[in-house]
């Protein structure tokens, strides 16, 4: 493999502009496939969850899943778009081994939604962002490529298949050519991502989970030449499973075009598959066929006519839209424009929202999720929420606040064992000792010591210099090593000083 | 009427059996001694399963004996062609690609079968995956003609049809894509319906072009056809494009018999040049017959029935390219590795292995729907054959208002001799000019014998066409000009085939 040479991304910048668009697979959370009866539970056993049908076994034919039209429908509306009063699906053809019949049944120049739009928010500043389509179709099977050393299909000893995917539904929503400001490209990216994510997470469609999947972005990108109308040639990258990689692999795709650009080099239009290690790309598979699907209607399926009246009572199922709901909860949680900026930034509005409705205050959720949490997930280069700790959890810590039995300082420690899975916060509290001590016999006992061990400020508290009565409380915590209640500490120095 | 079981009509077999003259057993045992003495001349089946059909004989014959209320066929030997799913018995097209496949379910066409209590005797013969006109391009040798075995007998589903006219079974089931239940049915003699597109289901039905395929009765009489078409058609959920609407009055249709006032049209452009004189000559005396029982006859022109032809040699192979992607042997189906090559990748197995699996023809059609969808091409190809579709929709409709039937000559020749058309293609593509339009249009078409051409005494079949889910109206004209025929021959057309050679 050729190392490749980058050009920094502000440099890249001054001389090109991103060309941009974003494709979003979302698996819907259906009982059962697309065309048949399979379960669709993630996690079972490999090859246990199919058919005949999603087998293709000889002579089997699908059958459309009206569950999955709805939420196609829901998804669509919820996205702006038109409604199709009549599409088909269309059989896009080629051959690879995770798909049984050797074409997936999508759709192509029908699709069900269409025309659309969303406003996203970077910086306090909104982006519209255009939607082509959003289109049903099928997911492919799994395939595990075992031996060699990268776990990709070049190298490997042999393959296996897992079909329990195969025919699961997915959504897939196509945006038009992002224009925005070239250097907002990558934020306004992983914000669009974000938004649909929330979005498509509030009309309980699909378990809209990144990291397992069910919602799945690809970075298309190419770069022209400033001032240049000549489109380049683009890549579109793969495997981006988390917010944050969506940025950093539009970041890395700008730098390695440019790199290429700049060497005279020509950009080859293929697959790149995003390494979350590293925070680049290499070069994926290139599948048979690829610029030729031969896609014609889908003849084994009746066409999809949803009638107006269905698509209006789906309408009034829709959830409050993003813009209303936010200025909702911004005036319930009393919050600052910059507060909610903030907590949009960093993908925590949901997470608020949950430990706001399990019993924490508004200002305790946004001190948690917008400091330790998004401190966390930045060490770590995870998303806020992947970290393994849950809005309940949150909510049961700060409950122990709020009793006096821990302090914030104490806290970070319980966070520390939940997310290490030591048990709930009350048993991560007794296992690691981490309660205060507020009891006035051993608490007296410290702040006597403290007194003793310095006369100065003992002295000037009893002549009413109670700026120094900070040095006796430090004192005191140091040998309580923290697990002390700071205020009743001060209450006893002043007691015994009056 | 007939002591030999064998000869017995399936409605004859179905009241001897109500009346326990007979039991399902000896009628199964009956037919698969037939099968044993001549399908080794014949080669109707490539698979019989004795087992499975005297169990599923004595099976009935328990449930009659206790009084159980069966459906009308019960204990009615079938044949079934071997495209359609039978869950524990052999499903190969055909094809060597499939050779040793075990379906482990069963086609809605076969699950009907069992529900009604048919023991199914075997799976016959085709044209691999349905494709060609005489059964030659079975992978696993060709059937003969029974009226001459040096004759082919019509194709894709020359085993179902021979099967029949050997007196091997007295049902089975087709399947018609560009007429392979109609011009085998009309090269031996049978009686073969195409129903309306969506009037039987095709789940399990291995798919040649979706939009095209339909299974369907071959039977020696309309009645039995119909009695057949009964009990396989109707809604199925599993199939999107089955027809939500119940089968038409076929029975009824087929008991009613009478073409008096019937309005019947003579299609212009399916006769004359190209048919042999001795298949125009029995044509036209059946319509005189028809004509003398008080129907009206006249002629009439569908114009664009000049692009049928074209348009379905890019339909079916568009669709067959897509619909034969599956057989990869990557999760079934023979599987050959490339030679020369210790570490083939998936793609280079799949391709030496539909190499191996695949006949010419199959390979053929592939090739020619492989290029009529590819982009650049499309609209040329599939997307103006899609038209000429509509087109011939709008003209065949335009033409049912004047008349209740279309008749014409189902094939264009009598059976020609094994390995005479075989090594050109348009020549045998051509046989199917008659019968392509049903199945573009999804219109039923039943072809019936009426009687032997003169320069080669060889069977001549009469098609009859008719409006989208007006199934019943081809069995009542059927069964009417039956009856005159017969009345005329003074017995069945199959009364008049040479003996098999029997082995014992």
């Amino acid at each position: 493999m050729s190392t490749e040479t980058l050009v920094p991304f502000d440099e890249a910048l001054t001389r090109y502009d991103p060309v941009m668009g974003l494709e979003i697979h979302i698996e819907l959370n259906t009982a059962t496939k697309m065309f048949c009866g399979c379960p669709t539970e993630f996690g079972a056993e490999p090859n246990t969850q199919v058919c005949p049908v999603c087998l293709a076994l000889p002579g089997a034919l699908p059958v459309v899943n009206a569950k999955a039209v709805e939420s196609a429908i829901r998804m669509g509306l919820a996205l702006n778009c038109e409604i199709a009063e009549w599409c088909r699906f269309a059989r896009k053809n080629y051959f690879y081994p995770d798909m049984p019949k050797n074409f997936q049944t999508s759709q192509y120049d029908e699709p069900i939604a269409f025309d659309g739009w969303v406003d996203v928010e970077v910086d306090g500043e909104t982006f519209r962002i255009e939607i082509e389509r959003a289109h049903m179709e099928e997911d492919t099977g799994k395939a595990l490529h075992v031996g060699g050393s990268t776990g990709r299909i070049h190298g490997a000893d042999f393959s296996l298949v897992d079909y329990n995917r195969a025919g699961i539904p997915l959504i897939e929503i196509v945006t038009r050519t992002i224009e925005v400001p070239p250097e907002k490209a990558p934020a306004v990216a992983r914000a669009y991502v974000s938004y649909v994510r929330d979005l498509i997470g509030g009309l309980g469609v699909s378990d809209v989970r990144m990291d397992q999947g069910s919602l799945r972005a690809d970075v298309n990108l190419s770069l022209k030449p400033r001032g240049s109308d000549v489109l380049g040639t683009r890549s579109e990258t793969k495997n981006v499973n988390s917010f944050r990689s969506v940025e950093r692999a539009v970041r890395y795709e700008i730098s390695r075009h440019a790199g290429i650009l700049d060497a005279g080099g020509k950009v080859v239009q293929e697959t790149r598959h995003f390494q979350e290690d590293t925070g680049t790309t290499l070069s994926g598979r290139e599948k048979s066929d690829a610029d030729d699907y031969r896609y014609f209607p889908e003849p084994d399926l009746a066409p999809v006519s949803p009638s107006r009246e269905w698509v209006e009572e789906l309408r009034a199922t829709l959830p409050e839209p993003p813009a209303v709901r936010r200025a909702r909860l911004q005036a319930d949680w009393g919050f600052s424009d910059l507060d909610m900026r903030d907590t949009i930034g960093a993908g925590a509005l949901d997470l608020i929202v949950a430990t706001v409705e399990a019993g924490t205050t508004p200002q305790a959720a946004k001190k948690w999720w917008l400091g330790e949490m998004a401190r966390r997930a930045n060490e770590s280069g995870q998303d806020i929420d992947t970290l393994g700790i849950t809005p309940q959890q949150v909510a049961e810590i700060q409950a122990l606040i709020d009793a006096g039995r821990i302090n914030d300082k104490l806290a970070r420690s319980v966070f520390d064992g939940v997310i290490a899975g030591e048990g709930t916060a009350e048993e991560v509290v007794v296992a690691r000792g981490l309660e205060v001590v507020s009891d006035d016999g051993a608490l007296g006992a410290a702040v006597d010591r403290a007194i003793e061990g310095d006369p100065d400020a003992a002295a000037k508290i009893r002549a009413g210099n109670l700026g120094v009565a900070g040095a006796l409380i430090g004192a005191v915590m140091k040998e309580m090593r923290g697990q002390a209640d700071a205020g009743r500490v001060r209450e006893l120095i002043l007691e015994k000083l009056a | 009427m007939t002591t030999d079981l064998t000869r017995k009509t399936a409605d004859e077999l179905a009241h001897a059996l109500a009346t326990k003259e007979v039991s399902s057993a000896e009628v199964t045992r009956a037919l698969l001694d037939r099968i044993g003495a001549v399908d080794g001349a014949i080669h109707a089946f490539l698979h019989v399963d004795a087992e499975g059909a005297l169990a599923a004989a004595a099976d009935i014959d328990d449930r009659r004996a206790s009084g159980e209320e069966l459906s009308y066929l019960a204990g009615v030997p079938i044949a079934v062609k071997d495209v359609l799913a039978t869950r524990g018995v052999p499903t190969t097209c055909g094809s060597k690609i499939l050779e040793g496949w075990i379906p482990p379910y069963d086609a809605t066409v076969t699950a009907k079968i069992k529900a009604a209590g048919l023991p199914i005797l075997g799976k016959t013969n085709m044209d691999e995956f349905a494709m060609g006109s005489s059964t030659e391009h079975s992978a696993y040798g060709p059937t003969h003609n029974p009226w001459d075995t040096t004759r082919i007998p019509g194709g894709s589903g020359g085993g179902s049809a021979a099967a029949v006219a050997a007196f091997e079974a007295p049902l089975a089931i087709g399947t018609d894509t560009g007429g392979s239940i109609r011009q085998p049915g009309a090269l031996t003699g049978t009686v073969g319906v195409k129903p309306t597109y969506g009037g039987v289901s095709r789940y399990g039905l291995v798919a040649m072009a979706s939009s095209l395929d339909q299974a369907g009765p071959v039977t020696r009489t309309v009645l039995d056809a119909a009695l057949l078409h009964e009990l396989i058609g109707g809604h199925d959920p599993m199939d999107s494009t089955s027809i939500p609407e119940a089968v038409p009055a076929v029975v009824a249709a087929a008991r009613r018999a009478d073409v008096k006032g019937l309005r019947i049209g003579i299609v212009k452009e399916l006769g004359g040049e190209g048919f042999q004189p001795g298949v125009q000559a029995r044509f036209t005396e059946a319509v005189d017959l028809l004509t003398a029982a008080g129907a009206e006859v006249v002629e009439v022109s569908i114009p664009s029935l000049e692009y049928a032809l074209g348009a379905y040699y890019l339909v079916m192979p568009s669709e067959a390219s897509s619909n034969l992607a599956k057989f990869d042997a990557m999760r079934y189906g023979v599987r050959v590795a490339p030679a020369g090559n210790d570490d083939p990748s998936a793609e280079q197995v799949m391709a030496s292995s539909r190499d191996a699996g695949f006949g010419d023809e199959v390979k053929r059609r592939i090739i020619l729907g492989t290029y009529a969808l590819s982009s650049g091409y499309y609209d040329a190809y599939y997307g103006s054959a899609q038209k000429v579709r509509t087109v011939l929709s709008r003209d065949f409709a335009a033409a049912f208002a004047d008349v209740d039937v279309l008749v014409s000559p189902t094939s264009p020749t009598t059976a020609y001799p094994l390995g005479d058309k075989l090594d050109d293609p348009l020549a045998m593509y051509l046989g199917d000019v008659a019968t392509i339009p049903a199945n573009l249009v999804g219109i039923p078409g039943l072809s019936l014998p009426v009687g032997l051409a003169d320069e080669d005494s060889l069977p001549v079949g009469l098609q009859f066409l008719a409006p989208q889910k007006a199934d019943d109206r081809l069995y009542n004209a059927a069964a009417a000009l039956e009856r005159l025929l017969e009345q005329k021959w003074g017995g069945t057309l199959l009364s008049r085939a040479p003996e098999l050679e029997v082995v014992r």
